[in-house]
């Protein structure tokens, strides 16, 4: 099951310093959406206030009907880094975030999420072990175990080299058909945007603001090859370089 | 037999050295003096280790708790420890108390001081991943920081390990009528630098037989961690 995220009239600053100025979205149950824009534009801050790590904003933010006022069991997170616990093995970090940890029913609920990701094989190896694409696999587990509605991704696979990336983009989409979360992805790698989401949101200098939405129209499972999708990443770029350059000359 | 540096009476050979000890053992001393010294040594050092764990944890995880505890706990700290025992003895008597006191106090120092800064350096963002799924105050503390610390706990453990058995040797000078460092002072007394030797090589054995201890038990508790002491994994 998964659940509407609306976020409305958002407004955050660190100080003097506004880092989103009334940002509007609304992501619909089990959407995909991609948010791309300048870096340092307050996409990970975005994230943060979703997940309910940082309480001081403005605005609205609703999971399904509820306000976020904290961290919130509906809503996952999969940071830039694994963060795996170093001490744990592969499925007692994966159980880590489970409100009970042991026991028959959280065995069959990890086993299910490593399955998700491919790592079945590895429930026992320390993280020290693990590649730093798996590494991020057992992360991706490690959220989706406790079955999130709302599941926000932060340049997730930011660090990894673009094989393991890509083949992690399908991980993804495996486990968000089993799982079926609402995904919020922010990305700054525009391939990535357009093969995943249904739409990709373009946010402007900070302080973010929405400034484009662009529809992704074609079927999953999609073709990396796809000249539509080029076509968008085209589209994508133009609409940041757009963007740039209006801030220039009204600066 | 030997350079002639020293007489025989101020540094024995080894052969008068293990004499006196097997002496020593038939008369059943070297045993109580082990054992009593050894007692001490674990008392001490349990209750100086439990303390610091417990008031490590409050101070590292708790910043008013800090405030309040770390400039009486760094004056202290200053105190060169040994300078407690006059005071110790006057307060506690001449019985087991004092010398226990003063090995959990020896003890104490190295657990609190390197147990507070593993827990100050435990990664922020392993503790937002706590927090991300809604874990807080005691649990993110049990689940997440001090198993992070451990690797600086251990040390801590072992350097205060050490400290107990230096301190229980100072503690037994003082007022009492077995154990090794009351061997030292007794043959002082004798001037039998023999007995003296024997209870020597007793404490070096005793401090590296804790000192192993406690290494094996780091090497078990901390075989995840990816660093040049590790063996690779395979």
């Amino acid at each position: 099951m998964s659940r509407r995220l609306a976020v409305a009239e958002l407004r955050k600053r660190y100080g003097d310093l506004p880092v989103i100025g009334g940002l509007d979205l609304e992501v619909a149950p089990s959407e995909i959406v991609a948010i791309v824009g300048p870096s340092g534009c307050g996409k990970s801050t975005l994230l943060r206030l979703v997940a309910g790590l940082d309480t001081h904003y403005r605005g609205e933010i609703r999971v399904g009907d509820e306000l976020v006022c904290g961290p919130h069991p509906a809503v996952g997170l999969v940071f830039q880094e694994p963060r795996l616990f170093p001490w744990l093995s592969v499925a007692d970090n994966v159980a880590f975030g489970l409100s009970e940890r042991r026991g028959p029913h959280a065995r069959a609920l990890v086993s299910d999420a490593l399955a998700a990701v491919e790592l079945t094989a590895f429930a026992g190896a320390l993280p020290k072990e693990l590649s730093g694409g798996m590494a991020q696999r057992v992360a991706l587990a490690r959220a989706l175990v406790t079955e999130p509605q709302v599941l926000l991704l932060d340049e997730p696979f930011n660090a990894l080299d673009a094989f393991t990336r890509m083949r992690l983009q399908d991980h993804l989409l495996a486990a968000w058909t089993r799982y079926r979360p609402t995904l919020v992805l922010v990305t700054h790698d525009l391939d990535e945007a357009v093969y995943l989401a249904d739409r990709v949101i373009l946010l402007g200098e900070r302080p973010a603001r929405v400034v484009d939405v662009i529809p992704v129209a074609p079927a999953r499972p999609r073709d990396r090859r796809d000249a539509t999708l080029a076509a968008l990443r085209v589209a994508l770029l133009e609409a940041l370089h757009l963007e740039r350059d209006s801030r220039l000359v009204t600066a | 037999m030997g350079l002639g540096v020293f007489e025989a009476y101020q540094l024995p050979p080894p052969p008068v050295v293990l004499d006196a000890a097997i002496g020593l053992w038939r008369r059943g001393l070297l045993q109580q003096d082990i054992f009593a010294t050894a007692a001490r040594v674990v008392e001490g050092f349990g209750i100086g280790a439990a303390v610091a764990i417990v008031l490590g944890t409050i101070v590292g995880v708790t910043r008013r708790s800090e405030e309040f505890f770390e400039p009486t706990l760094q004056a202290l700290r200053t105190v060169p420890t040994l300078a407690w025992a006059p005071l110790l003895l006057l307060w506690l008597g001449i019985d087991e108390a004092p010398k226990i006191t003063l090995v959990a106090i020896g003890a104490f120092f190295p657990v609190y001081v390197n147990l507070v800064a593993g827990i100050k350096g435990v990664d922020r963002k392993l503790v937002e991943v706590a927090r991300v799924f809604d874990l807080r105050g005691v649990d993110i503390a049990r689940l997440v920081v001090l198993p992070a610390s451990l690797p600086d706990l251990l040390t801590g453990l072992r350097l205060g390990a050490t400290q107990a058995w230096l301190f229980v040797v100072v503690a037994e000078f003082f007022g009492s009528s077995r154990g090794l460092g009351f061997r030292l002072t007794d043959s002082l007394q004798s001037s039998r630098v023999d007995l003296m030797l024997v209870a020597l090589v007793c404490l070096a054995a005793l401090g590296k037989v804790t000192d192993m201890l406690i290494r094996a038990a780091e090497r078990r508790a901390l075989r995840w961690r990816d660093t040049l002491g590790e063996p690779r994994p395979a």
